[in-house]
């Protein structure tokens, strides 16, 4: 149990630091850490205190406390990824739009047309 | 390529993705059949000479700097001849499977009917048409479970061979579905309560090219395609117009 708490903590803190590093040199924009560094913190704090792991492996009617911390890795990485679809949909749309306008645009352009 | 010189005019929209084999036969065919009438073929990023030989043929071609896929580039072409005023476009596909003297017809459903879409059928009114095996039993599959979507029957829910009006130009032009979207727009039509109507259309063997759904891909596009219908579905937002 002693192990998986730290293993956990350990993997918590490096992705925290690996999101910061990110964010920092720009390989990720500020409101994309967000997610991860939530995520990376509940991790964090759920490993570091046994009273709180303990309270939500009551909640969640959980036999076992590494059970529990497992669960809620998934679900955290669940939010996290569901989030990340969103981003991506959107992101998938706009291109799309703005990849048919330059097409339309640049083919008024060539036809000489006059747009009003 | 001009502006609608009116409410009735229209346009032939082409989407084609490496066609270069066939194109080149389709505008010509099209030029007989309707000699003066505009022609825009949109190129969805081609790795061959579709384009070159698009262009080399005559037509207006207009080309997408990124493949978007076949939804993404029929949207395309809705999306201009809605700015240019077009009242009416009839979408042939680029590899030759759809003769171009059937266009008329579809035009002139639309007219009379009044209908926000006509479907060029391979197998209407009891018509065997041409079609492989596998794509066959993906037909019949969509038929069952169109039908009580629709609440009507469609013979030929992934046919191409589409004309719309004006109506369904707007609504396509702010919503299409992107991948594989015949099937998905009939969903769309009633969710915006507009009507359709299939009419009796030859359909050929392609002239060239390949497919772009090969057999690996054949059960993706089932799949996709019945969850864009399912949540199309969700969508609903009201009753046919009778």
């Amino acid at each position: 149990m002693d192990r998986l708490l730290n293993v956990m903590t350990v993997l918590s803190a490096a992705l925290m630091l690996t999101i910061l590093f990110a964010v920092r040199r720009s390989h990720i924009r500020v409101e994309y850490s967000v997610s991860w560094l939530t995520a990376t913190f509940v991790l964090l704090v759920l490993s570091r205190s046994r009273p709180l792991l303990g309270w939500v492996t009551n909640l969640l009617g959980v036999g076992d406390s590494p059970l529990t911390l497992i669960m809620v890795v998934f679900a955290v990485f669940l939010v996290v990824f569901y989030r990340f679809s969103m981003i991506i949909s959107n992101l998938k749309d706009a291109n799309i739009a703005l990849t048919q306008r330059l097409a339309i645009v640049e083919f008024q352009l060539q036809n000489g047309h006059e747009r009003h | 390529m001009r502006r609608a010189r009116g409410p009735d005019d229209f346009l032939i929209l082409i989407p084609a993705f490496n066609e270069q084999a066939a194109i080149a036969g389709v505008l010509q065919e099209i030029d007989r059949v309707l000699p003066d009438a505009p022609v825009l073929v949109v190129d969805d990023c081609s790795q061959d000479s579709t384009y070159d030989v698009a262009r080399a043929a005559g037509a207006d071609v207009m080309r997408l700097p990124a493949h978007l896929g076949l939804g993404g580039c029929v949207q395309a072409g809705y999306k201009l001849a809605f700015e240019l005023g077009y009242g009416y476009v009839i979408r042939v596909d680029g590899d030759g499977q759809h003769n171009p003297r059937d266009i008329p017809r579809v035009l002139a459903a639309l007219k009379e009917t009044g209908y926000e879409m006509i479907i060029g059928s391979r197998f209407c009114n009891g018509a065997s048409g041409h079609t492989s095996p596998a794509r066959g039993i993906g037909i019949r599959l969509f038929r069952l479970v169109l039908r009580p979507i629709l609440g009507k029957a469609v013979y030929d829910p992934t046919s191409g061979f589409v004309g719309v009006n004006r109506e369904a130009l707007g609504v396509f032009t702010r919503s299409f579905p992107l991948e594989y979207p015949e099937i998905e727009t009939l969903v769309v039509l009633q969710r915006k309560k507009f009507r359709f109507e299939e009419i009796p259309c030859q359909m050929r063997p392609r002239q060239g090219g390949r497919s772009t759904i090969t057999a690996s891909k054949s059960f993706y596009y089932i799949i996709h395609v019945l969850l864009g219908v399912f949540v199309n579905v969700l969508k609903f937002e009201g009753k046919r117009k009778h």
